[in-house]
């Protein structure tokens, strides 16, 4: 080794006048590094000479023969249960038919003896066969997807007519009831390149179904399992001759869902025809019960990979039939909005539960009248009376008293105008009007005029009708507002328990208990009291009932100049699109609820005559179900 | 001020031997999945655009003086060693690995950047310690620490490849800027101890593919398949290979991750012992040039920084190479420059960069 010293020594200078180290000593050593380096890469070098020159004749035939195959194995995606394990969505097998075009020939023959049985003409088949076909043409090519049994019988019966053809199993996503809540189980789809590319699906390969909306897309997870290997022998044409080994594939774990089949059923089946949505929950924990909006759409068309054509006709209906209207649609909370504003009032101090207000049909604020919706007015009338009359003219003065930024808070820290956090995607915050919200968004101060609508759940206030669910469950529990849960546990295939939710308190309704019992009496007198706005359209013989109507005006200023317009010069859907939507949302049984609903039906006029009964229906028969679970123990004082 | 220097110094023929051997790859990926696919794939459009984004990167380094990174580079060891920790912590996990930070827009893989603070702040340490008389054990503590605390968070990814090609790299600068001879024998005593032990520290799965480089044939369905399809691939390639997008070893996919750690397997081939010796040569080219830099170098700290990322291109493509025809075990190891991965090819660019800088500015005193 040569250190500086030597060679310092040999040019006769004192080392001391030298830097410590110079270039001359790095060069040495970077030689050096160069010689070991060029070393390294000369065995490389001979290895690649021995592999590809002395043994390559050995590797190339190796490589001509090569006949093990490591092949994939797709893992099931895991079932779908509801709250009962009543299976909602399997898997069903589907045969594919390819064909290798190696195998094929003479082509046009093949080509036509095949379009004889599949709905293509002969020319398209060979057209596809030839443009797929690889350099070798051992690779299948895909012909037709999840062929009929029958057709799948008949080819093979005539296969000495169709060379090359090969029939491949798949799994398809079955569900087992058509149409069934198909905006909460939502749907899969084919990966997209960009994912792929992503790695967002890192056990996914092109090809693959991944979810794509509503628990498919949550639990996505949790439902795809993962693929195995398998190494296989193949023949010179590339076709199995034999399996060597196998690393099977993990089926995805099952979802059990807190949807209960029946309760889900019985909305789907009040919607139907209609334009709405209905959520059912839990009032003890959150866990949402049914959850349905109409229209709807069938998920099988995506499970079969979905034309564009069809794709189109789903996203331009006007309808919007693949909107969850539950949580991706906002409307104006109307009436209902009265909770908030009747616990704003009584925790406020602007009213206790003694005072009135004398309702005489109109309220007059500056130089501006406003309506009670019932003209002739409600006379003396106490926030109960207020609640289960629905007077509007009680809620303007409270309104007024309290102004749009206390309102604003009590609706906030009651869950609206955020999302509720339920584990679904693209759900909507709504919107919980205050003086600066409005003017950032539109520059302009709030005007007092402005908060009388919002007081009574007009103006610029949008919930979804799943916030609207949970505030009603909050208060039917007791205040405790909880996150809605749409899944139970999920379960591996082997039956233990991966993951389960418990109830989570998200937080209490700002509002003591003295105020949930005033509104309950409130929610009670709407259904059982004779003036109740819902009396003669939702109370039960059945069970006790409570709740609060809505009529959500569409757009308030249109519909009173087409009341000046004459009946022919309006269309009836024009007249139907202006209609107001109506709101129903309330529990049962009214002293220990076991169910709340929120129900909203667009432009269905009433909220008591066309929302109400929907309402009630589902109370009873959810009720109705959970007796006859208990029909065997006697039941003390069922007369209630 | 611009000094017309910059430009004169400009080490063009290293770009030049760089954007060669980063176009080869991008023929490469291409051929790794597209050829006999039905459907073409787009990944090496993506690769492109990597490279793009590498290429900004090293003209970004341009701009200041590598001297600079002297004082930096304790704060851009540290930024790494954050990210290795955060990886551990909210890590994304693929394959059994936890390797990758999501960052919204692109996937990091903090273990690649992380190879080139540990050159830095190496060179840093070194440049004041050099002396033709060698470092002691004292000296070498230092070295031994910084490089260690990254080698283990990597090893907990677990990325075993990745944690060894650091400790590789931090004993070949140590080994360039001397190491007193007694220290050294002693060392390499150690180290020869040592390697037995470490057999029985790694998985099982680690010592079956030592085990396999022996005898591939033994388990060709199992644990020697990756190996013997490889070597098949090479060796199948003979003198001038099947031709661009004929292998078919490549086409009938009997080796996964083509496009990423058996890249070299497609360029032998498809191209033969002319294609892959060719490679060869031109790393071989890449390698010498960045010795020449650091020849060039007047100061201490730019000609181990220039050794040090050096030696990385060299383990790096020595390894990946080694384990394609096989030579090393299988391990997890990019071929720099020509590697499907963004994180990759960025670095390497980003280290080829820091070559060119330190080129262009051998004469530039500030």
């Amino acid at each position: 080794m040569n250190t500086l010293s030597d060679s310092s020594k040999k040019n006769g200078v004192p080392e001391r006048f030298f830097p410590k180290v110079d270039q001359e000593w790095y060069r040495r050593r970077l030689s050096k590094m160069i010689l070991w380096m060029f070393v390294v890469f000369c065995i490389l070098l001979v290895q690649l000479f021995n592999l590809q020159i002395l043994q390559g004749d050995h590797y190339s035939s190796l490589s001509e023969n090569n006949s093990i195959r490591k092949q994939r194995i797709q893992p099931l995606r895991g079932h779908i249960y509801d709250r009962n394990g009543l299976l909602l969505v399997d898997n069903r097998p589907a045969f594919d038919l390819y064909i290798v075009p190696a195998d094929a020939s003479p082509i046009n023959e093949t080509a036509k003896n095949l379009a004889r049985f599949i709905s293509r003409s002969p020319d398209e088949i060979s057209e596809l066969i030839s443009s797929h076909r690889g350099p070798y043409g051992y690779r299948p090519v895909l012909v037709k997807t999840d062929i009929s049994r029958d057709l799948m019988g008949q080819l093979m019966t005539r296969r000495y007519e169709l060379p090359g053809i090969v029939i491949q199993t798949s799994a398809r996503r079955n569900y087992t009831h058509e149409r069934f809540a198909p905006h909460l189980i939502g749907y899969i789809g084919e990966i997209s390149s960009g994912e792929l590319m992503a790695n967002r699906y890192p056990h996914k390969r092109g090809g693959d179904m991944v979810g794509r909306v509503g628990v498919e897309r949550t639990f996505e997870e949790s439902l795809s399992g993962y693929p195995g290997t398998r190494v296989v022998q193949v023949t010179a044409t590339g076709q199995v001759a034999s399996v060597l080994g196998e690393d099977p594939a993990v089926p995805g774990h099952n979802v059990h869902l807190t949807i209960d089949f029946d309760l889900q059923l019985t909305a789907q089946r009040l919607l139907e025809g209609k334009t709405g949505a209905i959520a059912a929950i839990d009032p003890s924990n959150g866990d949402i019960l049914a959850m349905a909006s109409s229209p709807s759409y069938d998920q099988r068309l995506f499970s079969d990979r979905i034309s564009t054509r069809q794709w189109q006709k789903l996203v331009s209906d006007p309808e919007r039939p693949l909107q969850n209207r539950v949580m991706q649609s906002t409307y104006p909370p109307a009436s209902a909005y009265k909770i908030i504003t009747a616990m704003a009032a009584l925790e406020e101090t602007v009213f206790d539960d003694k005072e009135t207000v004398f309702c005489t049909g109109r309220y007059r604020l500056g130089d501006r009248t406003f309506r009670c919706w019932r003209r002739e007015g409600h006379g003396h009338q106490d926030i109960v009376d207020a609640l289960s009359e629905s007077c509007d003219v009680f809620f303007y003065d409270a309104g007024k008293q309290l102004g749009v930024d206390r309102i604003a808070s009590y609706a906030r820290q009651s869950g609206l105008g955020q999302r509720t956090g339920i584990d679904l995607g693209n759900e909507a915050p709504g919107l919980v009007p205050t003086a600066s919200w409005k003017r950032n968004r539109f520059g302009e101060p709030w005007f007092a005029g402005e908060t009388l609508p919002v007081a009574i759940g007009q103006g610029y206030n949008l919930t979804t009708p799943l916030q609207m669910g949970m505030l009603t469950a909050a208060v039917a529990n007791g205040g405790s507002m909880y996150k809605p849960q749409i899944m139970r546990f999920v379960q591996n295939v082997g039956g233990n328990i991966e993951k389960s939710t418990s109830p989570e308190e998200l937080g209490r309704l700002p509002a003591s208990d003295e105020t949930l019992e005033i509104i309950r009496e409130g929610l009670y007198n709407v259904v059982n009291h004779r003036n109740g706005t819902a009396y003669w359209h939702v109370r039960s013989d059945e069970v006790d009932i409570s709740g609060k109507t809505g009529t959500a005006q569409v757009i308030s200023r249109l519909t009173e100049e087409i009341d000046l317009m004459t009946t022919d010069e309006i269309s009836e859907e024009t007249r139907r699109r202006l209609l107001p939507h109506a709101w129903f949302v309330g529990y049962a049984p009214s002293d220990d609820p076991e169910i709340a609903v929120s129900v909203i039906i667009e432009h269905g006029e009433g909220g008591a005559s066309t929302a109400g009964p929907i309402a009630k229906e589902m109370m009873e028969s959810y009720i109705r179900g959970y007796s006859l679970e208990n029909l065997m123990e006697p039941l003390p004082g069922s007369g209630q | 001020m611009f000094d017309r220097r910059l430009v004169q110094y400009f080490d063009w023929w290293l770009l030049l031997l760089t954007l060669v051997i980063a176009a080869i790859g991008l023929a490469l990926i291409y051929s790794s999945v597209n050829a006999g696919e039905v459907s073409s794939s787009k990944i090496h459009l993506r690769q492109a655009s990597w490279l793009g984004i590498g290429l900004l990167v090293m003209v970004s380094v341009f701009l200041f003086s590598y001297k600079k990174l002297d004082r930096w580079s304790p704060v851009i060891y540290t930024v790494c060693i954050g990210l290795l920790i955060a990886v551990l912590v909210v890590g994304k996990t693929v394959g059994g690995s936890t390797r990758w930070l999501d960052l919204g827009l692109f996937v990091l893989q903090p273990s690649e950047p992380a190879k080139i603070g540990v050159i830095l702040i190496l060179a840093h340490y070194f440049a004041k310690k050099v002396s033709p008389g060698g470092m002691g054990f004292r000296e070498l503590l230092w070295p031994l620490v910084l490089s260690i605390i990254p080698f283990g968070l990597i090893w907990m990814q677990p990325d075993l490849g990745t944690g060894l090609l650091i400790m590789l790299i931090t004993g070949s600068m140590a080994f360039f800027a001397k190491i007193e001879r007694r220290t050294f024998l002693i060392l390499l005593a150690a180290v020869l101890i040592l390697l037995p032990l470490g057999w029985f520290i790694i998985e099982d799965y680690q010592r079956t593919r030592i085990l396999m480089l022996f005898a591939p044939e033994s388990d060709p369905r199992g644990a020697g398949y990756h190996i013997l399809q490889s070597k098949i691939a090479v060796g199948s390639g003979m003198i001038y290979g099947k031709g661009f997008m004929e292998g078919t070893q490549n086409i009938l996919s009997f080796l996964p991750e083509q496009h990423t750690d058996f890249i070299f397997s497609v360029l032998a081939e498809e191209w033969g012992f002319a294609g892959s010796a060719g490679l060869l040569i031109l790393f071989f080219l890449l390698v010498s040039f960045g010795l020449n830099i650091a020849h060039g170098c007047r100061d201490d700290f730019g000609t181990i920084l220039a050794f040090g990322i050096t030696s990385m291109i060299f383990w790096q493509s020595v390894i990946n190479i080694g384990m394609v025809i096989g030579l090393m075990p299988v391990v997890g190891m990019p071929l720099p420059l020509v590697s499907y991965g963004g994180s990759s090819v960025v670095t390497s660019l980003l280290g080829i960069g820091i070559l060119l800088n330190i080129s262009m500015r051998r004469f530039v005193k500030d």
